[in-house]
């Protein structure tokens, strides 16, 4: 089980791989799209890195309601 | 409407090649008389027949940014390396030209190989949830064009024509008319390839159109030499900023040459095979050289597409002198780049126009024994080193599997 701070910490190291996101600007209130600028295809590149790095798996029907980090934390927090 | 009268003049050049990670450093090795081609040390070409390649200079994802670098595919990578050095020798975003009037044109021979077969790699692997969602706009053969025109933010049009290795001459011709027919006010064309990877370097082998002296790699590219025994493999791009002469001076733009005429046939003939006398191949230089509006005599110079295959240079060699006349200083720069399939007609042409703009036409390297052919023969093939000579007309001729002839006409500036 991992914390809600490892789980950012590891969310920030994906974002930056992905898509270019300095780890620092990965905070729980940004937005995916609106703040830090990614778009759908690498949303569904991040899902598939989530996974395989904390084992939760997000499915396409929850894919569109993560719109910030937060929400993403929230989601693997749950989940994992 | 305007027509072939339309002055159209080239502004801008960009290149990444097996002999350099730009245009003046590809152009310096060339002259240098340099060879781009090495032996592939890889495992898997142990089996292989042909094993050599022209790899490129300089690694596209040194030279792009990490992020966007994982979402082009390598074909993509390199032509946007060579459009956006094309676009800044043009000074193309201080041209002020509207967006909505800015095309491309970039053809590829193959498109986005190695993400089709990469992929296929990881749908095999672990299947088909892990295959990447970029796979399809890395693939597809219009992705090329598409990262240029995103590059540059081009709203005008973006187009790639297919015709295997005369893909880079065509979208050339196709960014002429786009001018004549003033569809755009600046377009930025080319070509680009990379598709060195077991499976296209099987497929050609099994053509037996590579070149199997893979103990020698500097010396396999030999065109119209009686020893040659086909290509070597090469990847690449090269671009080229198109504008109409009025505008391209009234805005101070520097100007490398004229785009003077285009010509283009179909052989009807065979799907692979050129004809054996080119006749077709013939007939679009001769159609190039009447759209430029000069005569036979004008071409001082023809960079030809002689790949170094022992049916396509002397087809070639009997089209050149047919279409043009013994009096022509004839190169084939393959000998040094190797053969970069749909690039290679953008990257000819910009070594064309820079033969014209430096006067001085590049040696064929390996030529040591030309070819007994008659036409082969009776061409000036200038060989041993670059020959220094008065020129003001040069032709680029390219032609592709499927029977496709394209040449080009440009003229000093």
């Amino acid at each position: 089980m991992s914390t809600r701070d490892e789980i950012q910490a590891g969310l920030a190291e994906i974002l930056e791989e992905v898509a270019g996101v300095t780890p620092a600007d990965a905070t729980p209130e940004k937005s995916f799209t609106d703040d830090l600028d990614v778009d759908s295809l690498s949303m569904v590149e991040i899902a598939t890195a989530v996974e395989d790095k904390f084992g939760v798996a997000i499915p396409d029907d929850e894919l569109g309601g993560i719109k910030t980090v937060g929400d993403a934390i929230s989601f693997i927090e749950k989940n994992q | 409407m305007s027509t072939s009268s339309t002055d159209v003049v080239v502004t801008g050049l960009g290149a990444t090649t097996p002999l350099g990670g730009d245009v003046a450093s590809t152009w310096d090795a060339l002259l240098a008389g340099r060879s781009g081609v090495s032996r592939i040390t890889d495992d898997w070409v142990q089996e292989f027949p042909a094993q050599l390649v022209a790899r490129l200079a300089v690694d596209p994802a040194d030279q792009i940014d990490r992020v966007r670098a994982r979402r082009l595919d390598r074909s993509q990578q390199v032509a946007v390396v060579a459009a956006e050095e094309a676009w800044r020798d043009a000074k193309g975003a201080e041209s002020g030209v509207d967006p909505l009037r800015i095309a491309v044109v970039i053809g590829t021979g193959i498109g986005g190989a190695l993400t089709l077969l990469g992929q296929d790699d990881v749908l095999e692997a672990k299947g088909p949830k892990r295959v990447s969602p970029f796979t399809i706009p890395m693939l597809m053969p219009n992705g090329p064009a598409a990262a240029v025109g995103l590059a540059v933010g081009a709203q005008g049009g973006v187009h790639a024509p297919v015709s295997a290795c005369a893909s880079g001459a065509e979208a050339i011709r196709w960014g002429l008319d786009l001018l004549r027919f003033d569809r755009a006010d600046i377009v930025i064309v080319g070509g680009t390839e990379a598709c060195v990877h077991p499976l296209p370097m099987a497929g050609f082998a099994a053509m037996r159109a590579m070149s199997t002296r893979n103990d020698e790699p500097h010396r396999a590219s030999r065109p119209f030499d009686k020893g040659r025994d086909g290509f070597v493999l090469g990847e690449g791009a090269a671009c080229l900023v198109l504008e109409r002469g009025d505008a391209a001076r009234a805005r101070g733009a520097r100007i490398h040459a004229r785009l003077a005429g285009a010509g283009a046939t179909s052989d009807g003939y065979d799907l692979v095979a050129p004809h054996p006398e080119g006749e077709g191949a013939g007939r679009a230089i001769t159609a190039a050289i009447r759209d430029a509006g000069l005569t036979a005599a004008d071409i001082g110079h023809v960079n030809a597409h002689a790949t170094s295959t022992p049916v396509g240079d002397t087809a070639e060699a009997a089209a050149i002198l047919g279409a043009v006349g013994d009096h022509t200083l004839v190169t084939a720069t393959k000998s040094q780049t190797g053969h970069l399939l749909g690039a290679a007609g953008a990257l000819e042409s910009v070594f064309t126009i820079l033969a014209l703009r430096e006067q001085v036409v590049p040696a064929t390297a390996n030529l040591d024994d030309p070819d007994d052919d008659a036409a082969v023969q009776a061409l000036d093939i200038v060989r041993r080193e670059a020959r220094r000579t008065p020129l003001t007309a040069a032709l680029n001729d390219s032609f592709g599997f499927g029977g496709h002839n394209m040449a080009l006409v440009f003229t000093t500036a």
